[in-house]
């Protein structure tokens, strides 16, 4: 690297600019990673909570409305209940609604609630800790962290638009619980029913209703895996993985391919953006690295020379990208983008960033071994 | 490292080399049967006209191309007979290279390039090796810390020589060192290579089109169409 740094230096203008762009690529990677978890988070936050391993659907329901057209019965989940190497298997209700909150001063806030409707005091129920849990009160909800958020608190009435069920919050998610951007309310398993038969306060409900919900949930054993085709046989349903599910999430899939799409260009770009720049680099130095392999000096030390000079490149500009991308992600995880930074992603993203970068630089550099020695002298041919 | 210090100097012996670029219709024969030894102390000069096979010669004697037959021996070492990864080797440990206009490398001050030389032969650190020295020998002790686009070309020019010698190589290869300089600063550079090859005991040839300075060289050869001889 002795004269790797020193180029660096002399040449610090090129260096500078190329620096530049790969600090931007880096900082856009990082805010492409903060809005991907931020999606992810919006979209399947709700499901990735549950402590659900697989959900059992209505037999043939398709997965991208799954969540929707699905219905099951309270048999069905007793069915599976009894398979090999379950823990626990209960009826999950999923329903989006429009409601309205009113807190204590009298202003009606319109919201939008995923209600997920979860038999209280059962494994299924949500931990708060601002509040109590799913009590046995049938009109108690607990809702996501994110409602608070609108300035909706404990004690405040949401009422569910056309049917006019009055529902009280009584806790709060520590966390974000939503599902396809709409934040979550649990609800006691009954009301929920009620709520999804359009059954309004005071009515007389059809007996059926308190027999079904959307989908079965079903928790593995610790350690076990669990035969999902077995149980769908003997509960006439089909199941999906919970990974599975988060695609039954409303624009979950579109929303992480095209984000998948964008990073994977990114980082094509960056490699080839790398290449090229230490292919022009190595031509422009092609008479003087002849100098150099002429006075013995191997290929592969210019080589390494090189990808050293490409290393400090990548690893201070994308440094640099991520330490402003994590700034502005600070500020932009207050507001309404859906945007959450996770070291996990940011580091990993980083990491095949300075990986690629190397490989392109690598593969410019290797045009340093076929160098011929013989153009140092002046009169050679 | 051993090797290098006990090493003997007996100069450079050139045995009916053939040389013959291209091939089929396009051959060119550039050196022909050329025989030459050059004594360690001694600077020998070799005119002639562009093509006569000049630089042929010292890509030959330097290692960079093996002719087609003939021997090239540098302190019985047989450079002909070496693997590429050896002709190399015999570049770093042995040769040094004077080119034209000094070919120094832009992004390094001159006593970086000197340092820079070392550490390609690996011979950093090592007792009388001093980058410094060597630059006030050349004279440029006070350009030490300039990059070649600050020095005149007379300085570029003494910059690489003491690039050349800093690493105490048997052989000297000069290519053309005062195409680009004008009289007086001609005589200067060919004086300061017939002195250092003097003091330092390494053999030197000097490929040049420059009859005006051959005054200070030893003995001067004739070089044409890839035949040598001796000056009329």
């Amino acid at each position: 690297m002795f004269l790797g740094i020193r180029e660096l230096a002399f040449a610090r203008g090129r260096f500078g600019l190329m620096g530049l762009v790969v600090a931007l690529i880096s900082l856009l990677m990082v805010l492409l990673s903060g809005l991907s978890t931020g999606l992810v988070n919006d979209g399947v936050s709700g499901l990735i909570r549950l402590p659900v391993t697989s959900f059992a659907f209505e037999e043939g329901t398709e997965l991208d409305s799954a969540f929707s057209r699905s219905t099951v019965t309270a048999e069905q989940a007793a069915a599976w209940g009894r398979q090999r190497g379950v823990a626990d298997a209960g009826l999950f209700g999923n329903a989006l609604v429009n409601a309205e909150a009113s807190g204590a001063e009298g202003a009606a806030t319109p919201v939008d609630l995923a209600l997920f409707g979860i038999e209280a005091g059962s494994w299924l129920a949500p931990t708060a800790v601002d509040g109590s849990g799913l009590g046995q009160d049938p009109d108690g909800i607990v809702v996501s962290s994110t409602v608070a958020d609108l300035g909706i608190g404990i004690g405040d009435v949401v009422t569910i638009d056309r049917l006019g069920t009055r529902l009280t919050v009584v806790g709060i998610t520590a966390d974000q619980r939503t599902f396809g951007h709409v934040d979550i309310a649990y609800v006691p398993l009954r009301t929920w029913q009620e709520i999804h038969a359009g059954v309004a306060p005071g009515e007389q409900a059809r007996p059926g209703i308190y027999e079904e919900a959307t989908a079965v949930a079903v928790l593995a054993r610790d350690g076990a895996t669990v035969d999902l085709a077995a149980g769908d046989a003997a509960a006439g349903t089909t199941s999906r993985t919970l990974e599975e599910s988060y695609g039954a999430s409303p624009g979950y899939t579109a929303e992480t391919t095209t984000l998948d799409l964008i990073e994977g260009f990114l980082y094509v770009i960056s490699a080839l953006l790398i290449g090229a720049f230490f292919t022009v680099w190595t031509i422009n130095r092609r008479h003087e690295l002849a100098v150099l392999r002429a006075m013995g000096a191997t290929a592969g030390h210019l080589v390494r020379d090189t990808i050293g000079q490409a290393a400090v490149v990548l690893v201070g500009a994308t440094a640099v990208g991520v330490a402003v991308g994590v700034g502005a992600g600070a500020l932009l995880s207050g507001s309404a983008m859906p945007f959450a930074l996770e070291a996990g992603p940011v580091t990993a993203a980083s990491l095949l960033l300075v990986l690629l970068g190397l490989l392109g630089a690598a593969a410019a550099a290797l045009r340093i071994a076929r160098i011929d020695p013989l153009i140092a002298l002046g009169g050679a041919r | 490292m051993t090797t290098t210090t006990a090493r003997t100097r007996t100069g450079l012996l050139l045995e009916d080399v053939d040389l013959v670029l291209g091939d089929g219709d396009f051959s060119v024969t550039a050196l022909d049967a050329v025989s030459m030894t050059v004594a360690p102390g001694e600077l020998v000069a070799v005119v002639g006209p562009s093509g006569a096979g000049k630089s042929s010669l010292l890509a030959v004697a330097g290692g960079l191309t093996r002719p087609d037959h003939g021997r090239v021996v540098v302190d019985d070492l047989d450079v002909v007979a070496a693997t590429a990864a050896g002709r190399a080797r015999y570049r770093r440990e042995r040769v040094g290279f004077v080119f034209q206009s000094g070919n120094l490398i832009p992004a390094l001050t001159a006593v970086d390039q000197l340092r820079y030389a070392l550490r390609i032969a690996g011979r950093r650190g090592e007792p009388g090796r001093d980058p410094r020295e060597m630059l006030e020998q050349v004279g440029m002790a006070h350009r030490a810390r300039s990059r070649p686009h600050q020095l005149s070309g007379g300085e570029r020019q003494r910059v690489g020589i003491a690039r050349a010698l800093v690493t105490g190589p048997s052989v000297l290869l000069v290519d053309e060192p005062t195409s680009a300089l004008d009289r007086t600063r001609s005589h200067e550079i060919v004086e300061l290579l017939a002195r250092e090859t003097h003091e330092q005991g390494v053999a030197t040839v000097m490929v040049t089109h420059d009859h005006d300075v051959l005054g200070h060289c030893d003995r001067v050869l004739q070089m044409v169409d890839g035949k040598l001889s001796a000056a009329r």
